[in-house]
């Protein structure tokens, strides 16, 4: 009966999560294609260096340390879940207990780790709650994003507490010598907990042990799903999007090969304007107007994002008051993701235009213009996240398929077109420094 | 000072048969600023100090087409990349030093892509290879002994290129006290000038960016603020204006400091 229903929750959690990644990972696809470059081996080395490694957590010691403890906790204690899916399949008990002392060392590996995740999520719980850190309380971080932080550092708290109580109560059964309950594994943290529960029955002890087994695994399950609704898929999607992070250095910004086509057709006088392009490629429009201007890198990016918002906090001008703030800029892009997903669900995956746009609705000319271009954004993301190229992708629109720019840009073109200099100085005085 | 009047241009070596070692970038700040313009005869003062025999592009120089690029512009960008590439492959060119890290960075990233492979150095990493040989020399006991000096890292040369030490380095030579931003190197704050926004006003905020990293370079107490980007030079110049500290702090380039102290 009990191996029936766990067979149930497991399946159901499964279903919702593999259709969930079905739809994300339709809407990345929605992005353009792009060609890789670079040596494969620097990306692998990338994605060990930054997602594997925490490499650019460090910079900010005390998040770094609590989140190293929360994500080790979260991969070490995932061992744990092999060994309870084990159980609750073919209704074993600590399946995994015959490996002796291997088995006592990963248990008390668990129960350490559980500890630690439970004081970094107080302490995180903290630092959003309680300590007024700016970047946690910005325009983009609006009803929704601060609950959907909170809501899993809860859900740890609740986890690692039934862990813990579990492994406590088993313990006590354990010494009472119920059946059942033979006496495996070893317990430096649940222990402590043990004169609470001392003077509880038999019976009690089997209730609380069961509750918090089921309660602990069908949390998880839970989890699983939630995470793909929210801001912590970046547990996932961290490893491909810093795999597939910019190789060149930060300075570089692609050049767009339909415009290279253009200007070589300009420069070439014996060029045939109506030779079709090569490979047929003519895109729709310079520039992205909307999500599927951009390339799946991109998207995936802002699937990625976890808000951290390191970024705007290092972002010159959401710094001295702009509108701009780079972590919004993610979550716009991942927001109307969402949205055009949903409408082609409800259209039987067709896409059907709804007068909507990445550009005007979410992200606002203002925002745009306040860009330095200065890769503070992207030298802060700890996965890689690059805020500056959307930027320059919705600009490039702006300018290529609307003209639209302020006044002043528009005599900065005009003056390079005609004098070959962002100011109206003729060439001829190019030299003139050498008379000064 | 004479010297410095005799830059030779590319079409001018050709003339004479000859082929420079480098091509001096000169960029349109350098060129037509009139602040730039001391920045840019420092640069060619130290290359004459080293007897580098080294030439401008002058007349046949345009803009790299960065800060069209960075508003968006790709194709007036790719216009004054490809006429560039032009001319710098007609002219045989290897070897080109910039004096600003945005054609510094066009050059050397966007430029090859296009057609344009060059070795592309920015003038702090190449004055100090230069110190590092031994090619420059500078007078004993120099104006800047135990004088506070801050460097301010220009995005497209820190964070875009990663050449954070160059700079450091070579203003080592000045026997002075060189002392951090509280944001520097990979953290450096913008000066405010870049993705071209030197063309245009600020957006609406409440403060511009270069006040904000002046403050940073006043709460160093040094009395030199130093830099490699004309566009950051002009930006910090500024906020000292604003903060009217005019007399007790100047903001100079890297290379019109070891200018000023060659031993010659």
């Amino acid at each position: 009966m009990a191996q029936i229903a766990f067979l149930i929750l497991l399946s159901i959690a499964a279903f919702f999560v593999v259709k969930r990644f079905r739809f994300v990972r339709r809407n990345i696809l929605l992005g353009r294609k792009i060609s890789l470059e670079g040596d494969k081996k620097d990306r692998w080395d990338t994605m060990f260096l930054v997602a594997l490694g925490q490499g650019k957590m460090f910079t900010r010691p005390l998040a770094a340390i609590m989140h190293l403890f929360i994500y080790v906790g979260f991969v070490i204690i995932n061992i744990e879940i092999i060994e309870i899916l084990i159980d609750g399949i073919f209704g074993t008990h600590r399946v995994l207990s015959f490996l002796g002392p291997v088995y006592s060392f990963l248990i008390a590996s668990f129960e350490i780790l559980a500890l630690l995740v439970l004081v970094a999520c107080v302490v995180f719980l903290a630092r959003r709650n309680i300590i007024n850190i700016k970047r946690f309380h910005m325009r983009e971080m609006t009803s929704w994003p601060k609950s959907d932080a909170n809501l899993i550092l809860i859900a740890e708290v609740f986890i690692m507490s039934a862990f813990l109580l579990m492994n406590a109560s088993d313990q006590q059964l354990q010494k009472l010598g119920v059946d059942h309950y033979a006496a495996v594994g070893s317990y430096p943290v649940s222990s402590l907990l043990l004169p609470l529960i001392e003077g509880w029955s038999e019976s009690t002890l089997i209730f609380v042990e069961r509750f918090t087994w089921w309660f602990h695994i069908v949390a998880i399950f839970a989890f699983m799903v939630y995470i793909t609704y929210s801001k912590h898929l970046h547990i996932i999607l961290a490893f491909p999007n810093t795999y597939y992070s910019k190789l060149q250095p930060a300075g570089y910004l692609d050049n767009l090969e339909s415009v290279t086509r253009e200007v070589k057709l300009m420069l070439d006088p014996n060029a045939d304007p109506f030779s079709a392009p090569a490979d047929g490629a003519t895109p729709a429009r310079f520039g992205a107007k909307d999500v599927f201007d951009l390339s799946w890198v991109q998207l995936m990016g802002a699937y990625s994002c976890t808000e951290c918002g390191r970024c705007t906090s290092e972002c010159p001008a959401n710094q001295t008051g702009k509108l701009l703030s780079p972590r919004k800029i993610m979550m716009d892009t991942r927001d109307r993701m969402e949205e055009i997903g949903k409408i082609m669900d409800a259209n039987g995956g067709e896409w059907k235009d709804d007068g909507k746009a990445l550009i005007g609705n979410f992200i606002t000319e203002e925002e745009l213009w306040a860009c330095t271009s200065c890769n503070a954004c992207t030298q802060a993301c700890p996965v890689n996240i690059n805020p500056l190229e959307i930027i320059i992708d919705l600009r490039r629109y702006l300018i290529l398929e609307e003209s639209k720019s302020p006044e002043s840009i528009k005599v900065m073109f005009t003056n390079i077109e005609n004098n070959g200099a962002p100011w109206a100085f003729p060439a001829s005085e190019r030299a003139a420094w050498r008379n000064a | 000072m004479n010297q410095q009047l005799q830059v030779r241009t590319m079409a001018e070596f050709m003339a004479s048969g000859e082929s420079p070692e480098i091509l001096f970038w000169v960029g349109c700040a350098g060129s037509f600023d009139d602040r730039a313009k001391k920045i840019t005869a420092s640069i060619a003062k130290i290359l004459h100090h080293c007897q580098i025999s080294f030439a401008i592009l002058g007349e046949e120089e345009s803009c790299t087409g960065d800060p069209a690029k960075r508003a968006g512009n790709e194709l007036l960008f790719q216009m004054m990349a490809m006429q560039n590439i032009q001319v710098l492959n007609a002219y045989e060119v290897k070897k080109i030093v910039t004096g600003c890290p945005h054609c510094f960075n066009t050059i050397k990233n966007e430029y090859p892509q296009l057609g344009g492979s060059y070795d592309v150095v920015h003038h702090s990493e190449l004055i100090n290879s230069l110190i590092r040989e031994g090619r420059i020399q500078l007078k004993d006991g120099g104006e800047f002994q135990g004088k506070k000096i801050t460097f301010h890292d220009p995005c497209y040369l820190g964070r875009g290129n990663n050449v954070y030490e160059a700079p450091r380095e070579l203003l080592s030579e000045l026997d002075a006290d060189l002392v951090e931003m509280k944001r520097s190197r990979a953290k450096g704050l913008c000066c405010g000038a870049g993705g071209a926004q030197m063309f245009k006003e600020a957006e609406p905020g409440n403060k511009e960016v270069n006040i904000e990293r002046t403050e940073d370079a006043l709460e160093t107490k040094a009395s030199v603020i130093a830099t490699g980007c004309p566009f950051c030079n002009t930006m910090m110049t500024d906020g000292i204006k604003h903060f009217e500290k005019e007399a007790e702090v100047v903001v100079k380039d890297i290379a019109e400091l070891i200018a000023g102290q060659l031993n010659s």
